[in-house]
């Protein structure tokens, strides 16, 4: 990538984007053809369990990055199964990349550009973690004994 | 009257603006009357300051004396260990604080 | 004590590298305060009073001797000669500049030491008993357990953006030492019936602007489910903690506001979803932990005898060691309250030579206390006086070991950018108010602690003796509480009445601590004679 070169979305999945606009998730759940839904921090994302066979795309919302409640969505999202794209929106800036990766977004829609030399960098600054997520990194104990 | 004051971004030290400029001396501070989030924007974009804020003062014999003992000691140093005030030789620079 | 594996040291090392990088790009103003401020706190750096302030982390309350030389060296080449012990037992530098503190963090990681998660909305560091592995009175050493729960909560992914910070603390005795239930979680090690290690877990405890004791909220859990458990309370606090209001956010404002009953309901019920999902760190692990922590090869057959004729010396003794468990040794206390002295403070000459000591005499450990001292937890009875000694002529033989002169002081509005009123100088001077150690002596065990504001970093909710500074209309102004306490019969202090100035709160306390005198049974702490009389007879005292 170039220098200086930044990204308003980044997105770290193959298949096609969902292309339905995500509603709220009142709605989604009324609605039984929608297939994207938006999670505001105080939602429970619990309630999409019995809708995850049609959810293609959850979109979490970040209102002010120092608000965390999406990083807890997220990570229950995947531990219900949900295999669909997860994509973190709002405040995000590229110091929160990896939290949000390892807690299983796989696409970022930031208010801000992010630079994506600094992206990758962030991305890649620790070889080792010391806890399991929703990715696919082994943590250390693990390491430690096979 | 309304001093600024704030932190050295890159050294952390207390600074006091002067009119054209930052100081650690707050006896160099002037008046900003009205014009303290103006002058903050243009010194915190530039990065001459940081975490800057308006502080009520009265004028002093030295120079302008902050009205809070908060700024005062920010001025000065810690109280208890005048070794390391600002100016620990002369025994009187800290005679306003307390 | 732990040892980093490769694994460790390249996650402290690639740590620094990121903060190098983050505090280049606020150089360069590619990020605004408001952006970096909390990557710095979550590397422990402030912006206090009159410079940026780093807090290291000092895990468990446990360091060596190498450790304990490179914050010496760092106090001399970065600072101004000194550093200060904090009640989470921590280090903290007061005059560091940004653009050095890539550099110091980068020394630190050298002797496998960092500054991660100390301060910020973080998991901050797990606090444990500085008496571990030394006391007789524990069911195991609790370290191994605060090391592997250091390592889980490391840059926790789901838990780095809290509502606010969260603190941890462990024991493994019935003897609390280290405060647990004022902590966000506290943790009592136990054995079951069958000899299997369990966690009693108690939520909710803390101080500042709304003191809590923490609930009972599991009885016993098994060990080996610590980080599940772990995560259901953090999970279920990072999704229903309050974020509208910063003074209300701590997880012990959630506790009280659902109730304790409906908390925990909550807790298990996130508890039975996580746990089966394997995040739990396997019993080897431990054992890997664990085995850094085995008893130091002490000597055996060695005499309990000690030559009590130096009175000083003997003095020294009385107030500031304790039995270890081990015949022969001691757990010695060094006192950082020098009557008129600044409490946790310590140059790095001193810190010299406590290094010197700890590896010469302790198999090369130090444990700051969450009372703001030093112990050495391995020591020969036989070498105590030549310890003592030492300590003496570099200003650390103070002998007031629980005293009213050996009190919690905050830095106050001397060092703090959050304080109302200066902490210290009041209790300067009610230390040399009680300076004779004969009256110190006759008033017995008093534990004063003195904060310069509501948050509380001086424990004056807990103090037999507690002080309070606050900002009366610009001026400073100090309230007097009476009968906390932090160990395990926790309970918080009240106010007696209207607040005083400086001298009068100094004042104050003598004439409550004479009243104390006046009405005491045999026996009787300050704190058991409040207890049993109530503040009445206290606050006549007071206020006449």
């Amino acid at each position: 990538m170039a220098d200086g070169a930044t990204a308003s979305a980044l997105r770290f999945r193959d298949d096609e984007p969902a292309d339905e606009p995500a509603v709220s998730l009142d709605a989604f759940l009324d609605q039984p053809e929608a297939v994207s839904v938006r999670i505001e921090g105080g939602d429970d994302v619990r309630r999409l369990a019995p809708a995850l066979d049609r959810l293609k795309l959850v979109e979490v919302d970040f209102p002010r990055f120092r608000d965390g409640r999406g990083y807890s969505s997220a990570r229950i999202l995947r531990e219900m199964g949900y295999q669909g794209e997860l994509k973190a929106v709002g405040d995000v800036l590229v110091d929160q990349l990896l939290f949000m990766r390892r807690c299983g977004f796989d696409s970022f829609a930031p208010d801000a550009p992010i630079d994506t030399a600094a992206a990758l960098r962030a991305l890649n600054a620790f070889d080792f973690v010391y806890q399991p997520a929703a990715d696919v990194r082994v943590p250390v104990w693990k390491l430690r004994h096979g | 009257m309304k001093l600024l004051t704030g932190n050295h971004l890159t050294e952390g030290h207390v600074i006091w603006w002067t009119g054209d400029g930052w100081s650690r001396h707050v006896e160099q501070a002037v008046d900003v009357g009205d014009k303290a989030e103006q002058i903050l924007q243009v010194e915190t974009a530039a990065c001459r300051v940081n975490n800057g804020y308006a502080v009520e003062a009265e004028a002093g014999p030295r120079g302008p004396v902050p009205s809070h003992i908060k700024e005062r000691i920010r001025a000065t140093g810690p109280t208890v260990r005048p070794d390391l005030a600002l100016q620990p030789a002369d025994k009187s620079a800290g005679s306003y604080v307390i | 004590m732990y040892r980093y594996d490769q694994f460790d040291q390249a996650i402290v090392d690639a740590r620094v590298e990121e903060f190098r990088d983050q505090v280049a790009r606020r150089i360069a103003g590619e990020m605004t305060d408001d952006q970096f401020k909390p990557l710095r706190l979550k590397n422990g750096l402030y912006l206090q009073l009159h410079a940026y302030m780093l807090r290291v982390a000092v895990p468990y309350g446990t360091m060596d001797s190498r450790q304990m030389r490179v914050l010496a060296d760092i106090a001399r080449t970065y600072d101004r000669g000194y550093g200060h012990f904090t009640t989470r037992q921590n280090l903290q530098f007061n005059w560091i500049k940004l653009e050095d503190t890539p550099d110091i963090l980068a020394k630190l990681a050298g002797v496998q030491m960092h500054a991660i998660q100390t301060s910020g909305e973080s998991i901050r560091n797990i606090s444990a008993d500085q008496f571990a592995g030394a006391a007789a009175d524990e069911v195991c050493d609790p370290r191994p357990w605060a090391e592997l729960i250091r390592q889980f909560t490391t840059f926790h992914p789901e838990f780095s953006y809290l509502p606010r910070k969260f603190k941890i603390g462990l024991t493994a005795s019935d003897n609390d030492r280290a405060a647990i239930k004022l902590h966000d979680v506290g943790l009592q090690v136990l054995r079951d019936a069958d000899g299997q290690f369990g966690f009693r877990v108690y939520v909710g405890g803390g101080m500042g602007r709304t003191p809590f004791v923490a609930h009972l909220v599991r009885d016993f859990l098994p060990a080996t489910a610590i980080c599940s458990y772990l995560e259901a309370i953090l999970r279920v606090w990072n999704r229903n903690g309050r974020r509208d209001n910063i003074h209300k956010q701590r997880i012990k404002i959630l506790v009280h506001d659902l109730g304790a009953e409906e908390f925990t309901r909550q807790v298990e019920a996130e508890f039975a979803a996580i746990q089966p999902l394997g995040d739990d760190i396997p019993l080897a692990e431990y054992d890997r932990i664990a085995a850094y922590f085995v008893a130091p090869p002490f000597e055996q057959g060695l005499s309990d005898e000690l030559d009590l004729s130096d009175p000083r010396f003997a003095a020294w003794v009385e107030r500031q060691v304790h039995a270890h468990k081990q015949p022969g040794y001691a757990i010695a206390t060094i006192s950082l309250k020098p009557i008129g002295g600044i409490p946790g403070d310590v140059t790095a000459e001193q810190m010299e030579l406590l290094a010197d000591l700890a590896e010469q005499y302790s198999f090369d450990e130090l444990r700051p206390t969450h009372a703001q001292n030093i112990a050495l937890p391995h020591v020969r009875k036989a070498d105590l006086y030549t310890i003592w000694q030492q300590l003496d002529a570099a200003g650390l033989g103070t002998a007031n070991l629980d005293w009213i002169s050996e009190m919690i002081v905050c830095p106050g509005l001397d060092y703090c950018s959050l304080a109302n009123a200066r902490s210290i100088p009041v209790g300067q001077k009610i230390a040399e108010r009680f300076a004779d150690p004969a009256r110190q002596a006759d008033v017995g065990e008093l534990k004063l602690k003195i904060s310069g504001c509501i948050n509380a970093c001086g424990h004056h909710h807990v103090g037999h003796i507690g002080i309070l500074g606050v900002d009366r209309k610009g001026t400073e102004n100090f309230q007097l509480l009476l009968g906390g306490s932090g160990a395990e019969d926790a309970s918080l202090a009240k106010i007696v009445g209207p607040g005083f100035n400086e001298d009068g709160v100094v004042d104050a306390v003598e004439r409550a601590v004479e009243k104390y005198r006046e009405i005491r049974n045999p026996g009787e702490r300050f704190l058991d004679t409040y207890r049993r009389v109530g503040v009445e007879p206290f606050k006549e005292a007071i206020y006449g």
